[in-house]
């Protein structure tokens, strides 16, 4: 087996009585591009300053190269950091910025110039040599700070955050050159962010954090698809998540009981029956259909639409199936959404269906749990509003 | 109308208040110490009502103030680099701690204010007096037979006026320290810069601006003042405000005394000029704020 770029063992931190990260496993192959991905204070900049050696672990290894570095300070682990606000030298030129690490790298003078410039050529810059950060806005100062981030071809590129700070047009291109740079360099890259749609599309693997934790570390297919807890199944994308009991069944076709109706899964765990299980349904797996569908297919229901929530490319819906609780259900749109009061019929293939362990409703992103309660679907119904409206 | 932040007489209705008191408190004496530098110094030495320029033309003549003037500068130019050279780490310390209670820290600070300046400066004879602090400790080790005379001489002087500014010095680099983005010497130290390296290349000059307020402020401080030099100086250690302080208390030459003092002011009010052209009052406002 391939030696792996970075290595975490057991890796703790606190700070006094705060627990920053609980304990993180994992290694990062050579040349991959991970993501931590995670809601805010779970511990993600934490980790990654322990990694550049701003902070120490109270507990724990840290492995770069198979060299442990824990007592290694952070201008001799060779990294290269790109910081949220860029973090650039302002009393610098943007050539003076890049060049800054190749001065501590035995080069001279020529092999310097090349370098910076070939640097400023990925992140197409090169015009802007002469300027000081201050006359760059902000998608070109963080074109700066990536170029002197890898201009000292480090072993290990760290992005805390880098694109939250542009504007959503730029973020989306900045998105695509940021992985062009990874796949052209080929430096192993850790790249941390709260946008689940970030993650998504940059990364070869994606970490998903929680509390100090990785929840779960798999690519952006499985993670989406699979997630392993319902912390996971809610932090990405839209999830309906519901407690059930399995009445029976085998590995492969189980049948359980959430929701005030049975789900067919085609989960491969074991269950025994009777076991409570955590049931979840990702809005966008229901198959939705306007017109009847005739025969059986698996968990189709038939539903009224309560809340439209137009999207733009998709719409949210809040449907009330003939019996049971509420579910949400994301549906792509041709210019018109489905109309409230409208009734569909809609199915969700038992492969789709995800049984976890019931686990702790606490994990729950509070968001999430406000989306999911029946009430909160109920809470608005269209025709209710307009009642409210001429009471008053 | 209300919309151009430069336009209406608004800004200077809310100003008023400020603007009345400098000009009675401020503008009214200084023209006052103007005209009077202006009129005839009689036998007495009080003024009559005569305009002449006798009081410039002899002054501006005259060698000595020329030396005291440029002994002035130079005191405090020394206390200045003092305070730079000595406050620079105490305001380090103060940044970079990570003490809970920094804020208390940056109080103790502020502490030697609370007592007269005056006083401090006198607490010095105490100490380096010949019964003070260090020559009864010598005395008593048996280093030295008679006490060392270590006050009324420049070195005294400088260290009183080190003593009096110190606090403005830390303030002013304090405060630039502590705005400063930790992250772009973090980015420094990722790129190879050993600590001392990201310490000259990355905190110094971007504390520059700091340190650039804080020795302004000394400076003018310092060379406007006449009770460090009266205290701790020996005759051949007068400044020029005490300079000035002679010529009006004993000598009661009121005419040459205020040219004398419009003198020092134009020359003291010419630097503030020059380094507000060049660097800017604003982060001295900042750190007066802060
Ligand atoms: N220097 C620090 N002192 C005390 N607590 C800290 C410090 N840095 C981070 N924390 C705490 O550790 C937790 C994780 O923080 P962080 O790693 O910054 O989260 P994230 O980057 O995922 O938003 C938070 O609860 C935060 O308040
Ligand atoms: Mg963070």
């Amino acid at each position: 087996m391939s030696e792996a770029a970075v290595e975490l063992r057991g890796i703790h931190k606190r700070y006094g009585d705060v627990v920053a990260v609980e304990t993180i496993d994992m290694a990062v192959q050579s040349g991959e591009f991970l993501t931590f991905l995670g809601p805010s204070g779970c511990g993600k900049t934490t980790t990654l300053r322990m990694i550049a050696g701003l902070e120490s672990p109270s507990a724990g290894d840290i492995l770069i190269k198979g060299r442990r570095v824990n007592d290694v300070p952070i201008h001799k682990r060779n990294l290269g950091i790109v910081f949220q606000n860029y973090a650039l030298f302002p009393h610098r030129s943007v050539y003076d910025n890049v060049a800054f690490g190749l001065r501590y790298r035995k080069c001279s003078k020529d092999e310097i110039r090349t370098r910076v410039r070939e640097a400023l050529r990925l992140v197409q810059l090169e015009a802007m040599e002469e300027r000081y950060p201050a006359a760059l806005s902000g998608g070109q100062q963080q074109r700066v700070a990536l170029a002197r981030a890898i201009v000292i071809n480090p072993d290990l590129l760290l992005l805390d955050e880098p694109l939250s700070a542009l504007d959503a047009n730029l973020r989306e291109d900045m998105r695509l050159e940021l992985k062009r740079i990874q796949r052209e360099t080929a430096i192993t890259t850790l790249f941390i962010t709260h946008d689940q749609s970030e993650a998504l599309a940059m990364s070869d693997r994606i970490a998903v954090m929680s509390n100090g934790r990785v929840e779960q570390l798999d690519t952006p297919q499985v993670v989406y698809n699979r997630p392993t807890s319902r912390f996971c199944a809610n932090f990405l994308g839209n999830a309906n998540v519901m407690g059930g009991r399995v009445v029976g069944g085998e590995p492969g076709a189980w049948r359980v009981d959430a929701g005030g109706r049975e789900w067919l899964s085609a989960s491969t765990d074991t269950w025994r029956q009777g076991e409570s299980v955590a049931v979840i349904v990702r809005a966008e797996h229901f198959q939705l259909d306007v017109s009847s569908v005739d025969g059986e297919v698996g968990n189709a229901l038939q539903a009224r639409i309560e809340t439209v929530d137009y999207l733009g490319m998709s719409a949210r819906y809040i449907i009330r199936p003939e019996q049971g609780e509420t579910l949400e259900l994301i549906h792509g749109v041709h210019h018109q959404p489905l109309q409230a009061g409208t009734w569909v019929r809609v199915w969700m293939p038992a492969d789709d269906v995800i049984l976890l362990p019931p686990g702790d409703v606490t994990a729950l992103a509070p968001n999430d749990a406000a989306r999911l309660s029946p009430e909160d679907a109920t809470r608005l119904p269209p025709e209710d509003a307009a009642v409210g409206k001429g009471a008053s | 109308m209300q919309a151009t932040p430069q336009g209406g007489i608004k800004p200077w209705l809310l100003l008023s208040p400020a603007l009345t008191a400098l000009f009675f408190l401020l503008i009214i004496p200084t023209a006052f110490v103007a005209v009077y530098s202006l009129w005839l110094s009689s036998a007495t030495g009080l003024a009559t009502r005569e305009w002449t320029l006798s009081n410039w033309t002899s002054m501006l003549a005259d060698p000595f103030y020329w030396a005291i003037l440029w002994q002035t500068l130079r005191i405090a130019l020394e206390g200045t680099i003092g305070c730079a050279l000595m406050g620079y780490p105490v305001a380090y310390f103060l940044a970079r701690c990570r003490l809970r209670n920094k804020s208390f820290l940056v109080l103790l600070l502020l502490l030697p204010f609370w007592i007269s300046y005056i006083i401090r400066t006198l607490s010095w004879i105490n100490i380096l007096g010949a019964n003070g602090l260090i020559n009864t400790l010598l005395e008593a080790l048996g280093a030295i037979d008679a006490p060392l005379q270590m006050l009324y001489n420049e070195v005294a002087v400088v260290l009183g006026l080190i003593h009096y500014l110190l606090p403005f010095m830390i303030l002013n680099i304090y405060v630039v320290l502590e705005g400063l983005d930790r992250n772009i010497e973090a980015s420094a130290a990722s790129l190879g810069a050993p600590p001392f390296r990201v310490f000259l290349e990355v905190t110094l000059p971007l504390s520059l601006p700091g340190l650039a307020a804080g020795g302004l402020l000394c400076f003018v401080l310092g060379a406007g003042t006449y009770v460090t030099p009266m205290i701790l100086g020996g005759p051949q250690n007068a400044m020029f405000a005490t300079l000035i302080y002679d010529t009006i208390i004993i000598q009661l030459n009121w005419p040459m005394g205020a040219a004398m003092s419009m003198l020092l002011l134009m020359l003291l009010g010419g630097i503030v000029m020059l380094y507000n052209r060049f660097l800017g009052l604003g982060q001295i406002y900042k750190s007066l704020a802060g």
